[in-house]
């Protein structure tokens, strides 16, 4: 190599740190220990009981060699279409209410208070997680898939409406401000300005939105309220293993059919 | 533009016979499903309790109101465990989905055949299955609490996190990876020096959004007892003591707004 | 030091049948700088991505010295490339890695994973690294991040990157495409100093005629993947210049290369679309 220039030789080089500031550095990093320590101290392992379990779970894996898909053929066949029809209504009914909801919460289409009330009751539908929902609407309405449509409608209208909203408020002005100086009323801007600029993706969140729907009422049925996850609960009661995992697969390959599924509608819409 | 007037006549003209066609038949078959579907849903419902639901709504409703605030001061443990099934639970999740995604992307795998088929199988199975269902699962074989929790967490955000970022390894500039393989780099040191600084931000910000849902997920998996304050809930629903209920109900939605808005902070100042 | 000798180099892409390279021979001596000039998709980085192996070539022979640079495998191949320096058409640098960091990455062939991972790299490669960034002018900026420099500083990060090698061989692809003219006569001037100062071979890239002619002592034309001019840069004039580029209008003909270029798409380097808008 080259004779070194006097002026840099010998000088040191350490990569600069992220934080520049030292105290704040060591300040996380100590804190982050102490977390860790504090949270690991309360997990409260329970060493006998996982010893007593070890052997149960040598079952439930040995249940997937092999999945018993007869025994209870006809429950999670039941169970599976109950939750793809739950699932299918919920999100047709979820979009048609979303749809006004969905508009109410654009900024652009509608009068501040409007405003307010839609995207506040958007905020409530998608912070509660779903389970908690169908806890309330199975005290409601009984056990069974009614409180689970409900439960998904309900999730669907803050979901896709969500969505619905900010898809609004981002595409394209224009044609808006055409329509108006065209004296277009309320309605017809919404029909020829809004409704074709949002279309093609509000397609495809709906597919989505059905997948995660079915994927929800395998949920949603351990607490009652029907569907594929009411015979997945009663397998585990029971100690069916053979009989769970079959259930557990089943739900494994509709979920990928159904993602292949909406991969080709999206290419389809586009 | 004179579409106003003879709105009617246009909208019926938009589409050619044959595509009309196509579409009326595709909604028809829509309705006709969707009807079926209900029919099905009404069948298996006793319409006299949903008919009764508002009066019952009414009674729970009064019986929520008011709180029991006293009881808020019992819920700090439970709220520091559901915190803590959600952090450590994403923390065990990044160490596995990591290297599962340098396995699974095209241009970091070390092997196509049985390296790349074997992280995407792992990818897709965590995500099919809920965590409740993983808590269902780990509750039974690791009796209830926290570390069935914790576990259940960090099978489902496998492969939420995995997923994401495998899909951010594929989308990285390959120019600088080519300049680093030209200097006669290994291919750890390809990784390290071409792959990891593009996807570091991308991946931070996976990690923060999904601790933002594991938050909401670790509130309600005490429902199968893997602790945390779903157990309180559940426990509070099982005495019918609705004055408590609404206070759980209470700091779950304090609790998931103020994660919601720590992790976009967060993702703001990472990206 | 090594003589750097083509024999029948051929790149063909299997999935079009395209060959970007036809048999392509030449010999480059020891301390020559070769400017490689043809329209875009003439192959010109294609070609020199085969030296290096970025691109794998289909057949031929890649000489350097007596050692077939095709035949190795991945172990010798890196210690091929350690001797190997090159710099990129759009610099190619790690953007969230600082200045320092991509000037060291030029050792990665020379220390093991862990001292790279943990950045501990020795004092002499150090050393080295201030010698050159000082060289190149950029002491002011060395824990900068690379991509908060301009194009024409990110050049010379580039270039130290390469020399951090301490190369024998310096393969040079379009280094002044995305500059400004004056900061591609800087960059092109500099590159040419250093090579005369460690008495390096370099084959560069370069679509501009007058740089090339000014700073290369000899010029290859490239056209359709086949050599059609081999000579010192002053002959290179009209009747020259039409046999390379055509007799068409330069710009167009670059331009449908190009497009041809993008439509193979096909384990060459990829065209960044907004690059062809600009064309247009």
């Amino acid at each position: 190599m080259a004779e070194v220039a006097p002026s840099v030789s010998g000088r040191a080089w350490t990569r600069p740190p992220m934080i520049a500031s030292a105290t704040l550095r060591w300040c996380i990093l100590v804190g982050t220990i102490v977390y860790l320590i504090a949270a690991f101290i309360t997990l409260d392992v329970n060493w006998q009981r996982i010893a007593q379990g070890w052997e149960r779970g040598q079952r439930f894996l040995g249940g997937f060699a092999p999945p018993d898909f007869v025994t209870r053929g006809d429950a999670i066949f039941d169970g599976v279409l109950e939750s793809l029809w739950m699932a299918f209504a919920a999100t047709v009914v979820g979009i048609i209410l979303s749809i006004p909801i969905g508009v109410g919460g654009a900024r652009n289409l509608v009068p501040p208070p409007v405003y307010i009330v839609c995207r506040s009751f958007m905020a409530i539908t998608r912070t509660l997680p779903e389970i908690l929902v169908a806890i309330l609407f199975v005290k409601l309405f009984g056990f069974g898939t009614f409180a689970g449509f409900v439960t998904l409608t309900f999730a669907t209208i803050g979901y896709f409406g969500k969505l619905l909203a900010e898809d609004i408020e981002a595409a394209n002005q224009a044609p808006l401000e055409a329509m108006r100086a065209a004296g277009a009323s309320w309605l017809q801007r919404l029909n020829y300005a809004v409704q074709p600029l949002v279309m093609p993706r509000a397609i495809g969140i709906a597919i989505y939105r059905l997948d995660m729907n079915f994927r929800e009422s395998a949920v949603i049925g351990i607490v009652g309220a029907g569907g594929i996850g009411a015979t997945l609960n009663t397998a585990f009661d029971r100690y069916e293993f053979p009989s769970a995992a079959a259930i557990l697969l089943v739900i494994i390959i509709i979920v990928l059919g159904s993602e292949y599924l909406s991969a080709f509608c999206r290419r389809l819409v586009r | 533009m004179s579409v106003q007037t003879t709105n009617g006549l246009r909208e019926w003209q938009r589409y050619d016979s044959k595509q009309g066609l196509l579409r009326w038949t595709l909604w028809l078959l829509g309705v006709a499903v969707f009807v079926w579907c209900f029919q099905k849903i009404s069948a298996g419902t006793e319409w006299s309790f949903v008919l009764d639901a508002p009066e019952q709504g009414a009674d729970i409703f009064d019986r929520m109101i008011p709180p029991d605030w006293e009881y808020a001061r019992v819920l700090g443990r439970p709220l520091w465990d559901t915190l803590n099934m959600a952090t450590l639970g994403t923390m065990g999740a990044v160490i596995f989905a990591v290297p599962l995604a340098f396995m699974a992307a095209q241009n970091t795998t070390p092997s196509v055949r049985f390296a790349r088929p074997f992280a995407l199988f792992c990818i897709v199975a965590s995500r099919s299955i809920n965590s409740v269902i993983w808590a269902l699962v780990l509750v039974m074989i690791l009796g209830p609490g926290v570390l069935a929790g914790t576990i259940a967490i960090a099978f489902r955000s496998i492969g939420f996190i995995g997923k994401l970022l495998y899909e951010a390894i594929e989308e990285t500039d390959h120019r600088p990876v080519d300049a680093i393989a030209s200097t006669g780099a290994s291919s750890g040191q390809i990784i390290a020096y071409g792959v990891v600084p593009q996807v570091t931000p991308v991946f931070a910000g996976i990690a923060v959004f999904r601790w933002d849902i594991n938050i909401r997920e670790s509130t309600i998996l005490g429902l199968v007892g893997a602790g945390g304050l779903g157990l309180e809930l559940n426990a509070s629903i099982g005495n019918l003591d609705w004055s408590r209920v609404s206070v759980i109900l209470l700091a779950i939605f304090a609790t998931v707004i103020v994660s919601e808005w720590v992790s976009a902070r967060i993702r703001k100042a990472v990206t | 030091m090594p003589v750097l000798r083509l024999e029948k180099l051929l790149k063909r892409y299997e999935r079009t049948g395209y060959d970007a390279l036809k048999s392509i021979s030449f010999t480059v001596e020891p301390g020559q700088i070769v400017a490689l000039i043809g329209p875009s998709g003439a192959g010109k980085s294609t070609l020199i991505r085969c030296v290096n192996r970025l691109v794998e070539p289909t057949s031929g022979k890649v000489l350097w010295g007596d050692v077939d640079l095709v035949g190795l495998n991945s172990n010798e191949l890196r210690g091929a490339r350690r001797k190997i320096g090159m710099i990129f058409q759009e610099f190619a640098l790690v953007d969230r890695l600082s200045v320092m960091e991509n000037v060291l990455s030029g050792r990665l062939g020379y220390v093991n994973f862990w001292q790279s991972l943990t950045r501990r790299f020795p004092q002499k490669d150090i050393d080295e690294a201030f010698r050159l960034l000082d060289r190149v002018g950029l002491m002011d900026h060395v824990d900068k991040r690379a991509d908060k420099l301009s194009g024409g500083q990110r050049q010379r990060v580039g270039i130290a990157r390469a020399l951090m090698q301490d190369p024998d061989l310096l393969l040079v692809d379009e280094p002044t495409a995305s500059l400004d003219p004056k900061t591609s006569r800087q960059i092109m001037r500099l590159i040419a100093e250093l090579c005369r100062e460690r008495k390096l071979t370099a084959i560069i890239n370069i679509h501009d005629v007058p740089l090339a002619k000014m700073f290369a002592e000899r010029v290859i034309g490239l056209k359709d993947g086949a050599v059609v001019f081999d000579g010192p840069a002053d002959q290179l004039a009209g009747e020259v210049l039409t046999r390379i580029y055509g007799e068409e209008d330069w710009e167009e003909a670059g331009q449908r290369a190009l497009m041809k270029f993008v439509q193979l798409g096909d384990g060459g380097p990829s065209v960044d679309p907004t690059r062809l808008a600009g064309l247009r």
